[in-house]
């Protein structure tokens, strides 16, 4: 399997104003892999997951320091576009998140707003996309009815196969099942391994289980910093730190 | 011990009720000066209004026949001050709201919208006497009147787009940037699609507001009396807030016109109440849908 | 595609911000014109004797362009408003956020509402033509076109400032400060009254002087009810002649760019001045005291 560096992060500290997020974390992140964010609430992996694609942009009073390279080139260089930037890398969020529109243009959205007009081209790339995040035959037949009108599970799939359309090569999760049932959340994960095949994923989650079903590789934070990281089982068998152990066996958070 | 505990709270659960009855006895005012108001508007003015009331202009220098050139008047007056006030109003709301980062800049502006609501209405009307009527020579006229009345429901327009735009979850803006949408993208496709039955109620209320005013447009657009009806806007025009006034004041048989007052002053409300039931029933049910 | 996109987000940025620059524009503009039109006064009087000066006689030969009752006129019926609308919008205020259920609440704040878009000529007609009369029979007074009467018009059109504006601060007060208070086995008076004003009063006053403010510059009313005699008030019951209503009843027989004309330019300078630093104090408090309860993070 490729085994290329997808996203290198060197030494990247965050502030909210006087406080500060995160600290000098560093991070490799590779192509076709899964991997997940853990650490008790407040730890800065959401923080973290947010500057992968500026979103953190949008916190009028927040400050980056560090280099965070995208295949090779740092997307906080003055000359890069934040909106190219962003359509290259997907993300969906804790809370199912579908506009107020119907599920087509839900789909459609990411297309339109890139500047795709052949009305064939958003066609196909919907179904398509629906389709890879097993939902096309949930909504085939309702496709310009509301997306509000679908359960949370269906929504967070219609989310992902938002992202998807745009052909985005990185896809990040900020918790995508934290609002979900037991089912809905089984689906999610099914669907996280079938999409590794095609993208570098990266996800924050909460829950150990998940992490440890889901992904290759595993980042444990605590209060701002990158305690320990490593292939998943490793993480999860032979921990090499004790903070990680404890925190993985329930011990704390 | 637990008996003296007891009849304390008695004591303080007693004091409670007669302070409530009060606070409601307050809420109960307000209501009855709304009720009172309007009962006593109806019961003077159903009368008046007929058919020729709404569709002749005034005769027998305004003792007799109806208020049509009022009703035309008002309309112009108000739904031109919102084709000004609308785009100003969203606008500013969309910088404030979408674009503008916290700051002094920002403090400026808004200290200068909340003062630009303070100004009294009357001084809106010598500023549009100064400015519009003498200064751009645009002379007594429905423009004049309608952009002095439109400066005056900008902030109007302002708080309630915001407020609109406000109500727009955070995570919708996200979505939409995450997938690589520019912020102008994302404002028009999804967030002011979302606000628009917001800023819809705000516009009508809005438009409510103007056409109750009288100050402002006392110097810059109304007159006691045309037979006509405008056909441009540079034309001078009759108004029902104004109307009433005149009528009410200075007319030379202000005791014989009474039902006439009554009557205009039965339309106005008509008018104005009605845009607003309108408006809050209808952004009612958008909150119920919302939640 | 992405270089049009940019060109366009930029040019849309910009802008939306002039355009949010216009309300200054407007304000400043406002401030030169009144200024520019009032100016001119001070060339007959001087500055002192026209704000401190007893007599309003525009149309005398000689003029005497005093405006001190006009000003006493109108801060007496601000204040005599603000002491009917300040406890009525407070409470009322209270009641919606606090004690009336929900349907009750979703009855009275329409109502308010309603209150509030009553155009202020049907005010002042409805005071004029029902108010007046009352009051001159029930007191045996020469005219019920009074100080008192132009106070409760203008109190009743402040009241649904007030409260809605105090309703907005009551709601923003967290809900665990008041679960805190009652689950300490304080009434829900109590925990009104020790917690939940004290926590929203910044509001509340900012409610309080917008409510004044635009009792100040309430033209319609006081111009149909207040009597619009030009003399400093000795009782309640006096008629009076507050600055909006002497600027509006005079500015058409004024002649154009006369020492007349000029004098009511300046008198809505003062007028002017008092509004605004109603809004800067309103402003301030608003502005200082915004974050209350609850810490975030």
């Amino acid at each position: 399997m490729d085994k290329s560096v997808k996203i290198e992060v060197k030494h990247l500290n965050f502030y909210y104003g006087e406080f500060q997020a995160l600290q000098d974390n560093s991070l490799d992140f590779h192509t076709n892999e899964v991997s997940a964010l853990i650490g008790p609430s407040g730890c800065g992996k959401s923080t973290f997951l947010r500057c992968l694609n500026r979103m953190n942009d949008l916190i009028p009073i927040s400050r980056v320091e560090g280099n965070i390279l995208l295949d090779g080139l740092d997307i906080y260089d003055p000359s890069v576009d934040v909106v190219m930037l962003r359509s290259r890398i997907g993300m969906v969020f804790q809370k199912p998140n579908p506009f107020p529109k119907t599920i087509f243009e839900n789909v459609a959205y990411g297309l339109r707003v890139n500047g795709i007009k052949d009305k064939g081209l958003i066609e196909n790339r919907v179904e398509e996309s629906l389709k890879l995040a097993a939902i096309w035959d949930e909504v085939k037949d309702r496709m310009h009815k509301s997306a509000l009108g679908l359960s949370g599970g269906q929504q967070q799939r219609l989310c992902i196969a938002r992202a998807l359309a745009v052909e985005p090569e990185i896809l990040l999760m900020d918790e995508p099942c934290s609002a979900l049932d037991p089912i809905a959340t089984q689906k999610i994960e099914e669907l996280i391994y079938q999409l590794k095949k095609s993208f570098t994923i990266i996800i924050v989650t909460h829950n150990m289980q998940q992490a440890a079903r889901v992904s290759d590789i595993t980042a444990f934070f605590y209060l701002g910093e990158l305690i320990e990281t490593g292939e998943t089982n490793t993480i999860f068998t032979r921990p090499k730190l004790k903070q990680t152990e404890d925190y993985i066996t329930g011990r704390f958070g | 011990m637990s008996k003296s505990v007891s009849s304390m709270q008695s004591r303080r659960n007693f004091l409670q009720k007669i302070v409530f009855n009060v606070f409601r006895l307050a809420a109960l005012i307000n209501g009855l000066a709304l009720f009172i108001i309007i009962y006593f508007m109806i019961a003077n003015g159903w009368k008046a209004i007929n058919w020729t009331f709404l569709t002749q202009p005034p005769m027998d220098s305004m003792t007799k026949g109806g208020i049509l050139p009022c009703i035309v008047g008002t309309l112009c007056l108000s739904i031109g001050a919102m084709l000004i006030a609308l785009p100003i109003g969203v606008a500013s709301a969309i910088y404030l709201n979408e674009y503008a980062r916290p700051g002094p800049l920002i403090r400026v502006i808004r200290i200068g919208i909340n003062n630009l609501a303070g100004i009294p209405s009357i001084v809106f009307g010598l500023f549009g006497l100064a400015f519009f009527v003498v200064w751009l020579e645009m002379g007594v006229s429905i423009i004049a009147g309608a952009l002095t009345l439109g400066a005056m429901t900008v902030p109007v327009m302002i708080g309630s787009t915001e407020e609109a735009l406000r109500a727009v979850p955070d995570t919708y803006r996200e979505a939409s940037l995450g997938l690589g949408a520019t912020k102008w993208q994302t404002i028009y496709r999804v967030v002011l699609p979302t606000a628009l039955p917001g800023i819809l109620t705000g516009t009508i209320l809005g438009i409510s507001r103007a056409a109750g005013e009288t100050a402002p447009i006392m110097f810059t657009a109304a007159v006691f009396f045309t037979p006509s009806l405008p056909v441009s806007i540079f034309d001078e025009v009759m108004a029902l807030p104004y109307h009433i006034y005149v009528l009410a004041t200075a007319g030379t048989e202000i005791e014989a016109t009474r039902h006439l007052q009554y009557g205009t002053a039965l339309v106005l409300i008509f008018l104005v109440l009605g845009m607003n039931l309108i408006a809050i029933i209808y952004r009612s049910r958008l909150r119920k849908r919302m939640q | 595609m992405a270089n049009t996109r940019q060109i366009t987000e930029r040019t849309m940025h910009t802008l939306f911000f002039v355009v949010a620059s216009a309300s200054i524009v407007m304000l400043f503009m406002i401030m030169i014109f009144l200024f520019m039109e009032g100016i001119p006064i001070f060339n007959e009087v001087s500055v002192k004797a026209f704000i401190f000066g007893k007599y309003w006689y525009p149309t005398s030969e000689p003029p005497d362009f005093g405006i001190l009752s006009l000003i006493v006129a109108s801060l007496s019926v601000t204040l005599l408003s603000a002491l009917i609308s300040i406890p009525l919008g407070i409470l009322t205020a209270i009641y919606i956020a606090e004690i009336a259920s929900k349907r009750v609440s979703e009855i009275i704040k329409p109502m308010v509402e309603l209150l509030s878009a009553l155009p202020s000529v049907v005010i002042g007609f409805f005071g004029m033509v029902l108010v007046a009369p009352f009051l001159q029979n029930v007191f045996n007074i020469p005219t019920g076109l009074n100080l008192f009467n132009a106070s409760l018009m203008l109190a009743f059109m402040s009241i649904p400032t007030i409260c809605s504006l105090s309703e907005d601060a009551i709601h923003s007060v967290p809900n665990s400060l008041r679960e805190a208070s009652l689950a300490l086995g304080a009434t829900h008076l109590e925990t009104i009254l020790k917690v939940v004003v004290p926590a929203s009063l910044s509001g509340i006053s900012t409610a309080v002087i917008l409510g004044m403010s635009r009792a100040i510059g309430e033209t319609m009313v006081v111009l149909m009810v207040a009597g619009g005699a030009a003399f400093i008030p000795e009782s309640i019951f006096d008629p009076v002649r507050p600055m909006p209503a002497s600027i509006a009843s005079e500015m058409a027989e004024a002649p154009f760019r006369g020492a007349h004309y000029h004098a009511l330019f300046a008198t809505g300078i003062v007028l002017f001045i008092f509004t605004f630093l109603f809004n800067i104090v309103a402003d301030h408090i608003a502005y200082k005291y915004k974050q209350v309860g609850e810490a975030t993070l």
